[in-house]
């Protein structure tokens, strides 16, 4: 089956298996390596992408949901890293492995993008799937704050 | 009012509670697996009786975990047969399909997924708040699913219909991964209510145990 989408603004055709998660798709067909494989059972959020806009995770969304959908993965958030939020990242030094940053990241753009002055219980709430063996929970926050109002948390 | 008047009036109601036990106790006996036909109900002759077993046979479905583990009486969903809170740690959301970031939708597709486990259905969400299940009796069920402020403005042969065929009801028979089904069959569901709803729909009294 022939499967359509736009991944980051380009259009791509894939000749595979529809049950394919989209993460399969990303990483070892078009080799976007950004999204991150962390348990496969959307329990960690490690794979989030955007989808139509949605937070979705990435390693459960079978590829023949996706006909024609608009997907946003870390490589498309910004074309040069300048989202506000990869900004904040940098300038707090929120990543320490870095493995579930991609993921955190996708999360906390489609909470801005929905709640552009969260709370903290929004914050908590939406990134509450998004986990971090290194436990940088506060950095996020604080970062998540300091794009959000492009200054001090 | 004396004692006196209030006595016959109190071994009233006990005799007919008892007499409903009794009527209900004809019935054959069941498997926990699966739900009785509307046929068997026939043996109760009393029709309001006949009624109340009625929906005491459905709610074995309602008040199954596989059911009720999305009617929380909070905005926290429950998982597993010992209804434990859902993880990832998901909350409502205003419209009872989750918070950004958290959407129902994010994780649980069209239908349940064999490899990674998750379950899912069409519009997988949580019943509104004023629909919850968890914590309360056959009875009250009853009533708050007769009651249009609480069951969505639906009609009685609206919730016949959405009971016999809605697509996410329909999941708790096919949950996969080895999850317990609920009772019966969703033919079978939607046949009790049918029958429940002919005969004058009537609510079983507090404390009635299917």
């Amino acid at each position: 089956m022939s499967i359509t989408l736009r991944i980051n603004g380009t259009e791509h055709r894939l000749d595979v298996d529809p049950e394919m998660p989209l993460l399969w798709a990303l990483r070892d067909v078009l080799k976007l390596t950004g999204t991150k494989y962390g348990c496969g059972e959307a329990l960690c959020g490690a794979c989030t992408v955007h989808v139509n806009g949605q937070v979705v995770r990435s390693c459960v969304t079978p590829l023949r949901r996706l006909m024609g959908a608009e997907v946003v993965t870390i490589e498309g958030l910004s074309p040069d890293g300048s989202h506000p939020l990869q900004r904040a990242w940098v300038e707090l030094a929120v990543p320490q492995c870095g493995f579930c940053q991609a993921g955190q990241l996708m999360t906390a753009a489609g909470l801005l993008k929905k709640h552009p002055q969260p709370t903290d219980e929004q914050i908590d709430q939406s990134m509450a799937g998004n986990l971090c063996r290194c436990g940088t929970y506060s950095r996020i926050r604080e970062a998540i704050k300091k794009a959000a109002g492009g200054g001090k948390p | 009012m004396k004692f006196s008047s209030l006595v016959p009036l109190v071994l009233s109601v006990a005799a007919s509670a008892c007499q409903t036990k009794t009527e209900r106790a004809k019935l054959p006996p069941v498997a926990p697996s699966e739900l009785r036909s509307v046929a068997a109900f026939a043996i109760i002759e009393d029709e309001r009786e006949r009624s109340r077993a009625l929906f005491l046979e459905a709610s074995r479905v309602l008040l199954h975990p596989r059911c009720s583990n999305c009617h929380p009486n909070g905005d926290v969903p429950l998982q597993g047969m010992e209804m434990r809170p859902h993880d990832p740690p998901v909350t409502r959301g205003p419209e009872d399909h989750g918070v950004v970031g958290m959407e129902c939708s994010g994780c649980h597709q069209d239908r349940n997924l064999q490899h990674a486990r998750v379950p899912g259905a069409p519009d997988w969400h949580l019943a509104p708040r004023e629909m919850a299940w968890v914590g309360k009796s056959a009875a009250a069920i009853c009533e708050q699913l007769k009651d249009p402020k609480r069951n969505g403005g639906k009609s009685l042969s609206q919730i016949v219909e959405h009971n016999a065929h809605d697509e996410l009801v329909a999941w708790g028979w096919q949950p996969g991964h080895d999850r317990e089904p609920v009772p019966g069959t969703q033919a079978q569901f939607g046949a009790l209510f049918e029958a429940w709803a002919k005969t004058s729909a009537e609510c079983p009294r507090e404390g009635d145990q299917p």
